[in-house]
């Protein structure tokens, strides 16, 4: 494990060159290192103006550049900020990942088959999250969080996910999104109003998708309707995450159809506003634990300070969150594969058929090479993906890469780890099959997986 | 007496969950224990201040942020030479050279490291301190001058009322430690951590003095055989004259 020093905070692998050229990125830790590579990046991009296109220089790791360039980047190297490996955690990050780990396993994994059978999450975890500071991850010290980095949010729901994809999404949707949405769009009243009672037990909810608008979600047809100084919310949302639990939910709603998705309007209300009825949920294949219901307003009266942002942006604002949501669902579906593959190796190396054990087979180790392989890659698909955005750089194209690849790596893992436990890993007494039931949504929320490659299609036909 | 210093000793451990991760060292469980039990006194107003302190190379420092994180309030690091031999002789000989500096009322550690399980360091302290001990705790109750302590031992619960300052070491049931929460992992990289050079403490001196202890071998327990039955007792006493026990 890497002690790292404070100054060197490992960052993404290739720096980017942004579309307006030469522009220096904000890069973690001094304004020297922000200057060197700006110097950097504005060589590259002159060389680049010089030459056609396809003889530009190819996107190396810097250590290539830094050799040859030394005499103009004095001090890269001390600054550290860009040749540590990927899986280097600050000190803080790595006691966080410890007590999680710790807390995954002791408070948590004890009540996942009962939690998976009843399809319902116990309030002893939902508890627990909140009093570890989970909830709050990356939330100011002043609405009660603990002002840690985006990263650690990854790294948080990895752990959580090895145990239980289904809690990793609790703590997934409140650190990327509800608490995301408070900091990023709301006033200071909101702020003050909202952050500390997510940060200390109230859970959000985010109301996009509807029986009618899933991929297509800026054709929804929740209508808000303006009376003097407040708005009349009615229609019905459906596929709502942690609906069951929530307190706070945010209700995309469009204020004026005539102008199609620019009405879309992001509105914060409260579970016990009347007309706001919470349907049954549903009976789902996978992460059952976490509860997936419909949502219905009916007159529900909304006062106009509720409004998060502008009126008519909150499409703007959905793509937004959804973003860097993609690299947490990313680290849920990472976590996912990695447990039930930690889960299944020793087995095979204990299960003796033919007088060796099944991981002697040369099949079964071609096998589970691959797997590992891909796994390893998607871990670093997505741990790249979270330094590029904690860096403030573009990283659109790289998130959706990361959700895709985690996703399909998901699916194949606990596909095969199911195999290779053989009869065991088909039945309920092992935990192997839930994490098979779990993976398949990766493919589908929050971005289904032809969403996300239309998506990476789209940041590739801009930069060719 | 509200005020009391306390002094915990945090040993750098390998992991008991060692599995594939490589060599993955933890705070060994009887410290945290120890340590719990200090930040608890601290919660009641009983304790004033908790220091934490390990002997070791500076990777110990890792061990002393998580105590910190855990709940103590300040840590130190008596750092010796890499390579250099620490055991309970050293360890005792270097927090007792620090508690004269520091001068806590109540020094905490735990029974044994899950390392070497020697279970000396607590006792060779006290003795060096010329101080009470009690040993094996598993309840601490202090009483303005005094600390009352309920010890484990084979007979069963054993209560000593000791006068301040002494030395405690903590067992098993003493409590249930708590996890270090987010927000205490994120203050503790703002409490102080001190590093002292063991050669203050342990005389100096180079070369440094060799080790008194020397594992000449470690090997497993040989396999459990099979035992025998008798009937009686008169049989039993047969069997054991026959294998020349008795």
């Amino acid at each position: 494990m890497f002690v790292v020093p404070p100054a060197a905070r490992p960052g993404p692998l290739q720096p980017r060159e942004t579309a307006a050229g030469g522009v220096a990125p904000a890069a973690a830790g001094s304004k020297m290192a922000a200057a060197a590579a700006g110097g950097w990046l504005r060589n590259c991009t002159k060389l680049k103006r010089n030459m056609p296109a396809y003889l530009a220089p190819w996107r190396a790791s810097p250590c290539v550049f830094r050799s040859s360039k030394s005499e103009l980047m004095p001090n890269l190297a001390s600054d550290g900020v860009v040749c540590a490996p990927l899986q280097t955690f600050t000190e803080e990050e790595t006691m966080l990942k410890n007590m999680v780990t710790k807390f995954a396993q002791e408070r948590v994994a004890p009540l996942v088959q009962k939690m998976d059978e009843n399809s319902k999450m116990e309030d002893s975890v939902i508890q627990g999250l909140f009093e570890q500071g989970l909830m709050s991850i990356a939330l100011g010290e002043e609405y009660g969080g603990t002002g840690a980095s985006f990263f650690s949010i990854i790294l948080v729901v990895e752990e959580l996910a090895k145990v239980d994809p289904a809690v990793a999404l609790l703590c997934e949707l409140q650190n990327t999104l509800t608490n995301k949405l408070f900091t990023t769009y709301g006033t200071e009243e909101q702020k003050r109003t909202y952050l500390p009672r997510v940060a200390k037990d109230t859970i959000g909810s985010f109301c996009l998708s509807e029986a009618g608008s899933g991929s297509d979600a800026f054709s929804l047809k929740t209508r808000a309707e303006k009376k003097g100084d407040y708005y009349i919310i009615n229609g019905s949302k459906m596929w709502i995450s942690l609906a069951e639990h929530a307190g706070i939910f945010f209700v995309m709603a469009n204020t004026d159809p005539s102008l199609g998705y620019r009405g879309i309007t992001c509105f914060i209300v409260d579970r016990d506003t009347e007309g706001l009825h919470v349907g049954k949920k549903e009976d789902k294949l996978g992460i059952r634990a976490s509860s997936t219901c419909p949502v219905t307003f009916e007159n529900v009266k909304v006062p106009e300070t509720n409004i998060l942002g502008q009126v008519g942006q909150g499409y703007k604002y959905a793509i937004g969150m959804l973003n860097t949501g993609r690299i947490g669902i990313a680290a849920q579906m990472l976590g996912l594969a990695q447990g039930c593959f930690d889960h299944t190796i020793p087995y095979t190396k204990e299960r003796v058929q033919f007088g060796k054990s099944v991981f002697d087979f040369q099949g079964m180790q071609h096998q589970i090479a691959q797997v590992a392989t891909q796994l390893e890659a998607a871990r670093l698909l997505t741990y790249n993906a979270a330094r590029l955005a904690e860096t403030g750089r573009p990283f659109i194209k790289e998130a959706s890469m990361a959700k895709y690849y985690t996703a399909e790596v998901a699916t194949l893992t606990t596909s095969k780890c199911i195999e290779w436990m053989g009869g065991v890993g088909f039945t309920k007494n092992y935990p192997i099959e839930k994490y098979y039931r779990d993976c398949k949504i990766g493919t589908i929320y929050e971005g289904t997986s032809n969403i996300q490659l239309s998506t990476i299609a789209k940041s590739l036909a801009q930069e060719y | 007496m509200a005020g009391l210093r306390v002094l915990v000793g945090v040993k750098r451990v390998i992991d008991y969950a060692v599995k594939t991760q490589g060599v993955k060292h933890s705070l060994n469980p009887f410290c945290e224990i120890a340590l719990e039990e200090g930040v608890r006194l601290r919660e009641r107003g009983a304790a004033a201040e908790v220091v934490a302190v390990s002997v070791g190379t500076r990777v110990c420092q890792e061990t002393l942020r998580t105590a910190l994180a855990l709940g103590a309030d300040r840590g130190v690091l008596v750092e010796v030479g890499e390579g250099a031999a620490v055991g309970p002789r050293e360890a005792a000989a270097a927090l007792a050279g620090l508690a004269g500096r520091l001068r806590p009322h109540l020094v905490l550690l735990g029974k044994q490291a899950i390392d070497d399980d020697c279970n000396q360091t607590g006792q060779l302290l006290a003795a060096m301190l010329d101080w009470p001990q009690g040993t094996f705790a598993s309840r601490v109750e202090p009483e303005g001058e005094w600390v009352r302590v309920q010890r484990e031992v084979d007979g069963g619960l054993e209560t000593l009322r000791l006068r301040l300052p002494a030395v405690l070491t903590a067992d098993l049931r003493l409590n249930e430690p708590r996890y270090a929460t987010l927000p205490n992992i994120m203050k503790a990289k703002k409490k102080p951590l001190e590093v002292v050079a063991a050669s203050e403490f342990l005389g100096g001196g180079s070369p440094p003095a060799p080790p008194r202890l020397r594992v000449l071998k470690l090997e497993e327990p040989p396999p459990r055989g099979g035992g025998q039955r008798v009937d009686d007792v008169p049989a039993l006493l047969e069997r054991l004259r026959a294998s020349g026990c008795i």
